[in-house]
């Protein structure tokens, strides 16, 4: 599994505003690639049209190419459910299904697809996807209990691991660990590193350090101005972004001069 | 789906997004078909109209999903399933809206004319022109009683609650006992305007101020709450900037709190006037039915719109039309009056909202 | 009002407080006083509905036969007409829930936003039609068709004991009386139900869709375990409404205050509905009848209160459950 994710042209609007413009790159699978910027240039955004996730605003639309495996997720006939299904999403806050066990948040998604699975099958989906999450040992005990009684970095990582369930070609992550503290951040770090053998990995983040820590190459999204849409401004890797970027806006916001 | 059952651990090289879909015109071809078939069934059957409609709505509600069951597969088909039923749902829910109107405005307007607002039922028979003008009277006078009973009792527990009582348990046990004014029956309410009247009157008394303290019962809950809400609006920071003046509180209270809350509080009144201004029951009670204009509140029977329509329909005299064309009518007015305090709500609430930087 | 709460040293407490309310200034203190008065009035009020219900419905319970329409004992008249208030107010909810639920999605979920404000305001129509009018519309529009379906439901269907007839042409039976109160109800149930759909945390939402759920799995997933006590408080509220509606009753059901109690929903042999039965004998009651009706409202006040309370309890424990 794992699929290269190719974007050409990308401008997304919401109703008549554009938000995002001309935005190209090719995200290579099995890497984890990061986006940073300044709040509003449009990077979530972005990630959010990766997997359709943002025609969930209402008004919000695409215009140019996303090909993943030789399909344009905006072509005709596809599905946006089916997108969903093949490039998972974890989101800034924690979302675990505050009604569902441990158990049944890390199935949530399987049970959609498959109706019937047999006991045996689901135990063992719940621990890969949970072992998978690093999350198995602290949780193995009570899988019958709410996910909500978690903490927030293991509610995270259940996320991670519900997203991971349904094996996605790709996994997208929105500021995963803004809501989370040190060792929590830390724990899903570790984490991004181990799973990027199996997915290709598509990360935004507030956080520099977090992008140097965990990225292989690294996109700086930026606005060109008050009002204006925001764009791609360097996409490149990330020992390049950080140390001999090629564009002056990026270093500037590197180095912490702006932003 | 299936190489995942097989293979625990799969390496998946197809990644299907885009499976067969049905074409976005779809449910219009649907709807089509549903109408054709329940046109033609009905035809078939001999049925009418009303039944035409329903088995168009049957086929409908079958037809999308089993070609999306066909084509798309079960999810799909469940989504479009519950999609159609949800629709259908409001729709079933605004025929009978639509029918009334229709049926009120195309029965009613025939009967209205100025000598039936201006005319009252006194030693009418048969059909000769009688109106509504004691009724109106009645309506009016009841309800604005009602309402001088009402908002300062409403509006000041409103300020009690939010002001003064919070956490106390005479606050608690008003808020509870609010909620259970909100589920008295408007028939007991009028019972208990009887049964308090009667110890001052004697049985059998009749009295439009009777109708004014049974209306209260049930507009005060609905003051409160709606006080409440808009009280609870107003940040709490206002309040400290007016105690950091120097402001007493009372002053605080009357002169930057309610003047903040004023349109909603104004709003909530009007909704609570058009709440009550339709109520029968309890004036059927207490203020019983008469054909004369009577403008005294505390004295003898008086009629009120609403008790009017239900006589005139169930006592329509000789011969029943003209005393159900002037039910009609009334009716009419009746709903003109409470359409027109609800818009008129909605006017206030929106052209007096305090000014917020958005 | 010295706050009770506070048992644990009342001496120390009590004394600034008293001393600042020596210190409060006259307009302040005729406010509160008037504020904490306005408050009192309420619960004398109620204290008041209690009493007198209770003082002017006593008399009732031993009242003769023929101040109750022949029946022997109150017991045996108020639980007739009990049943047909709970009839009548079952089929209401079992017609207006599922609708609710529906519309309310419609107007949360389905509907583009352009649509979704125009649809909650005929919602609130609906709620604003005084229920006379329904009633009018119920026994003169409504009551001659539902007649047609109750003769060919008699011909067809008369094996099923809720159809067993004989039909009433006139169309105003129980069921018609319960549609009318359904389409009375539907908007109370759906204001509150789409208040909580939309309440919903985007959070789950979007977990949900995340996952490549589709709508109705979305809705499934997130927003019904998110809002089931809320849709339970609100049916309860709608049944409160509906055993206690009285005009669109008594004008569209065509049924003596003695009927039988049975299943059948499309002959006028039900008993009628209490408050139903109140409008129409009251007005020309005399003597212990007066207080045997009185009685029977007191039945109602005391089936409303308990089913409006149990909705208030399931509402109070959920928010604490949400809470957490």
């Amino acid at each position: 599994m794992a699929k290269s994710i190719d974007v050409s042209d990308l401008d997304i609007y919401y109703g008549d505003f554009l938000a995002v413009q001309g935005v190209n790159m090719t995200i290579r699978a099995r890497s984890v690639t990061a986006f940073i910027g300044p709040s509003g240039c449009g990077k979530s955004t972005y990630l959010r049209s990766l997997n359709r996730m943002h025609e969930v605003i209402p008004g919000a639309r695409v215009e140019g190419k996303i090909v993943v495996d030789g399909q344009d997720l905006y072509g005709n006939g596809v599905d946006p459910v089916a997108v969903r299904r093949q490039i998972g999403m974890v989101f800034q806050r924690p979302n675990p299904f505050p009604t569902m066990s441990i158990y049944d948040n890390v199935l949530a998604g399987n049970r959609l697809n498959a109706k019937k699975m047999k006991k045996s099958e689901a135990d063992t989906i719940v621990e890969r996807s949970l072992k998978g999450a690093n999350l198995w040992g602290e949780v193995k005990d009570r899988l019958g209990k709410p996910g909500m009684g978690l903490s927030g970095g293991q509610q995270q990582r259940l996320c991670i691991a519900r997203a991971i369930a349904v094996e996605p070609e790709v996994l997208l992550m929105d500021e995963p660990c803004s809501a989370l503290d040190p060792i929590s951040t830390s724990a899903i770090e570790d984490l991004i590193h181990e799973l990027k053998s199996q997915y290709t990995i598509v990360i935004v983040t507030h956080n520099m350090q977090q992008a140097a820590r965990v990225s292989d190459e690294t996109g700086f999204f930026n606005l060109k101005g008050a009002g204006q849409p925001g764009h791609l401004v360097e996409f490149n890797p990330t020992e390049k972004v950080f140390a001999n970027p090629d564009n002056e806006a990026t270093e500037a916001y590197i180095s912490g001069r702006f932003g | 789906m299936t190489t995942l059952e097989k293979n625990p651990t799969p390496v998946r090289e197809d990644m299907p997004l885009s499976g067969p879909r049905l074409p976005a015109y779809a449910p219009l071809l649907a709807v089509v078909a549903a109408i054709a078939v329940g046109g033609a069934l009905a035809l078939v059957l001999g049925a009418g109209v009303v039944a035409a409609a329903f088995l168009a709505i049957v086929a409908f509600v079958v037809l999308l999903p089993l070609w999306s069951r066909i084509v798309e597969g079960k999810r799909s088909a469940v989504d479009r399933l519950v999609a159609a039923l949800v629709w259908v749902a409001l729709l079933a829910a605004i025929v009978p809206l639509v029918s009334l109107i229709w049926t009120v405005v195309s029965k009613g307007a025939p009967a209205l004319s100025a000598d039936f607002f201006t005319y009252s039922m006194r030693s009418v028979f048969g059909d000769a022109q009688g109106g509504i003008y004691h009724a109106l009277i009645g309506t009016v006078l009841v309800t604005i009683a009602a309402t001088i009973i009402s908002v300062p009792i409403g509006i000041f527990t409103a300020i009690y609650l939010v002001e003064y009582g919070t956490g106390s348990r005479l606050a608690r046990s008003i808020t509870f006992l609010v909620d259970v004014m909100t589920g008295i029956p408007s028939i007991v309410a009028g019972l208990f305007a009887y049964a308090l009247f009667v110890l001052f009157f004697g049985p059998g008394v009749r009295m439009g101020f009777g109708g004014s303290v049974a209306l209260s019962l049930l507009m005060i809950p609905v003051v409160v709450r709606s006080t409440e809400e808009m009280l609870k609006l107003v940040p709490g920071e206002l309040r400290e900037a007016a105690y950091a003046l120097g402001v007493p509180k009372w002053r605080t209270i009357t002169k930057v709190v309610l003047p903040t809350a004023m349109s909603g509080i104004v709003t909530g009144v009007t909704l609570a006037i058009a709440r009550v201004i339709g109520e029968t029951a309890p004036l059927l009670i207490i203020a019983g039915k008469t054909d004369s204009v009577n403008f005294n509140l505390f004295d003898e029977r008086m009629a009120t719109l609403p008790v009017f329509i239900y006589y005139s329909y169930t006592q329509p005299g000789l011969p029943a039309s003209a005393g159900h064309e002037r039910a009609w009518g009334a009716a009419l007015v009746l709903i003109a009056i409470v359409m027109i305090l609800n818009v008129l709500a909605r006017v206030i609430g929106k052209a007096f909202a305090p000014k917020t930087g958005r | 009002m010295p706050s009770t709460d506070t048992v644990k040293a009342p001496p120390p407490d009590r004394e600034p407080a008293v001393k600042k309310r020596s210190t409060e200034r006259p307009g302040d203190r005729i406010f509160r006083g008037t504020a904490v008065g306005a408050a009192t009035v309420i619960l004398v009020a109620l204290a008041g509905v209690a009493i007198f219900l209770t003082v002017e419905g006593l008399p009732g319970l031993t009242a003769e036969p023929d101040a109750m329409s022949g029946q022997a004992s109150f017991a045996g008249y108020a639980l007739r007409l009990v049943y047909g208030t709970l009839l009548a107010a079952v089929i209401a909810l079992v017609v207006a829930t599922p609708l609710s639920i529906g519309m309310a999605l419609v107007i949360s979920h389905y509907a583009p936003r352009r649509l979704a404000t125009p649809l909650g305001y005929v919602v609130d129509l609906l709620a604003a039609v005084p229920s006379v009018v329904y009633g009018l519309w119920g026994i003169l529009f409504l009551g001659p068709r539902m007649g047609d379906l109750f003769r060919w439901l008699e011909e067809n269907l008369g094996f099923i004991p809720l159809f067993a007839g004989p039909a009433a042409g006139s169309g105003r039976t129980i069921f018609t009386a319960g549609l009318v109160l359904a389409i009375m109800v539907l908007p109370i149930i759906t204001a509150i139900c789409r208040e909580i759909f939309a309440q919903t945390p985007k959070l789950h939402e979007e977990a949900a869709l995340a996952l490549g759920a589709t709508r109705w799995e979305m809705v499934r997933m997130a927003v019904f375990p998110y809002a089931r006590s809320g849709m339970v408080s609100a049916t309860m509220l709608g049944l409160g409404r509906a055993l206690g509606e009285t005009m669109a009753v008594a004008m569209v059901l065509a049924a003596s205050g003695t009927g039988f109690v049975t299943l059948n929903l499309i002959s006028t042999q039900n008993p009628n509905t209490i408050a139903a039965n109140i409008a129409r004998e009251f007005p020309e009651a005399t003597g212990t009848s007066v207080n045997v009706l009185i009685a029977s409202g007191l039945v109602l006040f005391v089936i409303t209160f308990a089913v409006n309370f149990a909705a208030r309890a399931i509402v109070a424990r959920s928010g604490k459950k949400m809470n957490r």
